[in-house]
């Protein structure tokens, strides 16, 4: 990774995908990071700048615009962990 | 194999429509088939205890005569896409007991068609492998050789095939997930072209590169299989209105004429050259049907690996943000704070791999490496296109290369390196960041008895085209059957 300390480098992006690590296992992802990062700077041999490619862009069809039936709030909620009033319940948000 | 268990979905047919043999049946002894040898393999995470019923139902709609076309074939569903009422787990830990409240578009009409759902199969976590030792259940085995991966993702899909579980599976493919244990496992494996199948109901890993495709014995089960899915749906936004060609009337068209081309690329460093050697001489053997056979370029192949882990890790970095265990699957909630939940969560109920994924995926969008790695991969990603669009402007039909760079590896052989892991994907990668169509189809044994396949790769909605090249593969070379399983020695496969 180009950041002179891979394992802080990870804890870094860790946090930000919300992603708790073994303190253990952090310098095996670091050093394996490392290595896919380096293999991936191959990209860097090319300079070409043509426009980015998705494989659908030409039409994105929209259907019409008409109200459909959608899943009911009992199905929505059928998988949750905890669910309580017809809502999805969890922990406290505020003061963390 | 004796009996229903490894006939294709056409004898299996002809058999229910001259009654020699009812759907329930045709169920039973899949299912039996399942209990006996699935032990060994691993390849079915769950059967769906309700197949029997709904075959029972396949069978009243026969005598009716309003059975549809795939009245009675059972076909084996990879755990990433989701079964009304019977759970589907991504192989992973942090869905286990999701039970889905619906169909995915593809299995509803698979469904519709007739077919009846016996088993979900073994997958790396979320797709995110290429040997199906990524599951949080365990390792699948190629029925080959049970010391050897079958590939993956979809390897339980193509495992169970070749196994005789089904004449039909069901696998995704976002860089190779279909094709690559589709080789390794000696069966059929074809990746439509992206929008060809609605991905509704398909668990999300790279929403740009997804496809669900069949897994079959023949190349007439994958058309008759496609078939069935193709064709636009109100619930996935990408999927094509393009017309729906007919997949199984054009099988017999042949190769007289076509013009095939041999992408230098795809048959020099890094591929077995036993496999390119093997794949050459399909070429010959085209070009004795008619073909006219020519060397062409894919000039910047080599990138497709980098770019390919870069988009794909970027996109399910994004898609597997929603496993935070607040509407489905596990939740650990540790201290009552949602923010720990969260993180507690997904680091107990993802696996290394995936991790590793949302990492790099994290990495290449986060703040100051945007351009420098999703951007640049996006960029080449359309000059790889491009590669493409030059070679079937120039009017090539139908380009062959191998499927796979070796043939199916050890367990254990590469999960500690996922970088060597990750060049598995070499051939398969570039047709899915292209989005053109690609099928995988059986073309011999090597000199250690594991399957070698061909990789024929078409322009956009070419898959009838696909498909009629891939029959007279098969016709050449023949279907490659495992060796016995029960207590037998490995010995040779063979073909019929």
């Amino acid at each position: 990774m180009p950041n002179s300390d891979p394992p802080h480098e990870v804890a870094r992006i860790a946090r930000l995908a919300h992603l708790e690590l073994d303190p253990e296992a952090a310098p095996r992802f670091a050093s394996q990071l490392s290595a896919i990062l380096d293999y991936v700077a191959l990209l860097d041999e090319l300079v070409a700048d043509p426009p980015m490619g998705g494989p659908c862009e030409p039409r994105l069809p929209l259907r019409a615009d008409e109200p459909i039936p959608s899943l009911s709030r009992e199905r929505s909620l059928a998988n949750a962990p905890d669910a309580a009033g017809g809502h999805f319940r969890v922990p406290r948000v505020l003061g963390e | 194999m004796s009996g229903i268990a490894g006939l294709d979905s056409g004898e299996i047919l002809r058999l229910i429509r001259e009654q020699q043999v009812s759907a329930l049946e045709v169920v039973r002894e899949c299912l039996a088939r399942v209990d006996t040898m699935d032990g060994r393999i691993h390849a079915v995470l769950r059967l769906n205890p309700r197949a029997e019923d709904e075959a029972r139902s396949q069978d009243r709609d026969i005598h009716a005569s309003r059975a549809g076309p795939l009245a009675g074939i059972p076909v084996a569903v990879k755990d990433n896409l989701l079964t009304d009422g019977l759970e589907t787990t991504c192989a992973s830990r942090i869905l286990s007991g999701f039970v889905p409240t619906r169909d995915a578009t593809a299995v509803a009409r698979l469904k519709a068609a007739g077919a009846v759902v016996i088993c979900k199969t073994n997958l790396d976590e979320f797709a995110m492998g290429s040997s199906t030792e990524n599951s949080a259940f365990g390792p699948t085995r190629n029925p080959w050789d049970l010391e050897r991966v079958p590939g993956g993702s979809s390897g339980g899909s193509a495992a169970a095939v070749a196994a005789g579980f089904a004449p039909m599976a069901l696998g995704s493919d976002t860089g190779g997930s279909v094709r690559q244990p589709a080789a390794f496992c000696g069966v059929v494996g074809l990746k439509p072209t992206y929008g060809r199948v609605s991905r509704s109901g398909l668990v999300a890993f790279g929403s740009s590169l997804d496809q669900i495709g069949p897994i079959t014995a023949t190349v007439a089960d994958a058309a008759r299989a496609l078939a069935a899915m193709a064709g636009p749906d109100l619930l996935d936004s990408t999927s094509s209105p393009a017309p729906v060609d007919d997949y199984i009337g054009s099988l017999d068209g042949g190769v007289k004429g076509m013009r095939i081309g041999l992408p230098r690329e795809y048959f020099g460093e890094g591929i077995d050259s036993e496999i390119a050697g093997a794949v050459r001489h399909a070429a010959e053997r085209l070009e004795g049907e008619g073909a006219r056979v020519e060397e062409v370029s894919l000039p910047h192949t080599r990138y497709a690996i980098p770019t390919y882990y870069l988009i794909a890790t970027a996109e399910a970095s994004s898609n597997l943000a929603r496993y935070d265990g607040v509407r489905f699957g596990m939740r650990l909630d540790p201290r009552g704070r949602l923010g720990e939940m969260y993180r507690a969560t997904r680091g107990a109920g993802f696996g290394a791999e995936v991790k590793r994924r949302i990492l790099l995926g994290t990495y290449a969008l986060s703040a100051g490496y945007r351009d420098a790695f999703y951007g640049k991969a996006q960029r080449v990603r359309a000059l790889l296109r491009r590669d493409f669009e030059i070679v079937f402007d120039s009017g090539v039909d139908v380009l062959l290369c191998p499927t796979t760079p070796t043939t199916a590896f050890r367990v254990g052989a590469k999960i500690d390196d996922p970088l060597a892991m990750y060049l598995s994907d070499i051939c398969t990668a570039t047709p899915s960041l292209a989005g053109v169509p690609a099928i995988s189809v059986p073309i011999g044994l090597s000199s250690s008895h594991l399957p070698i396949a061909a990789q024929l790769i078409g322009g956009d909605f070419s898959e009838a085209l696909l498909l009629r090249t891939a029959a007279v593969l098969e016709r050449l070379f023949g279907r490659l059957i495992p060796p016995a399983p029960e207590g037998a020695a490995p010995g040779p496969g063979r073909r019929t």
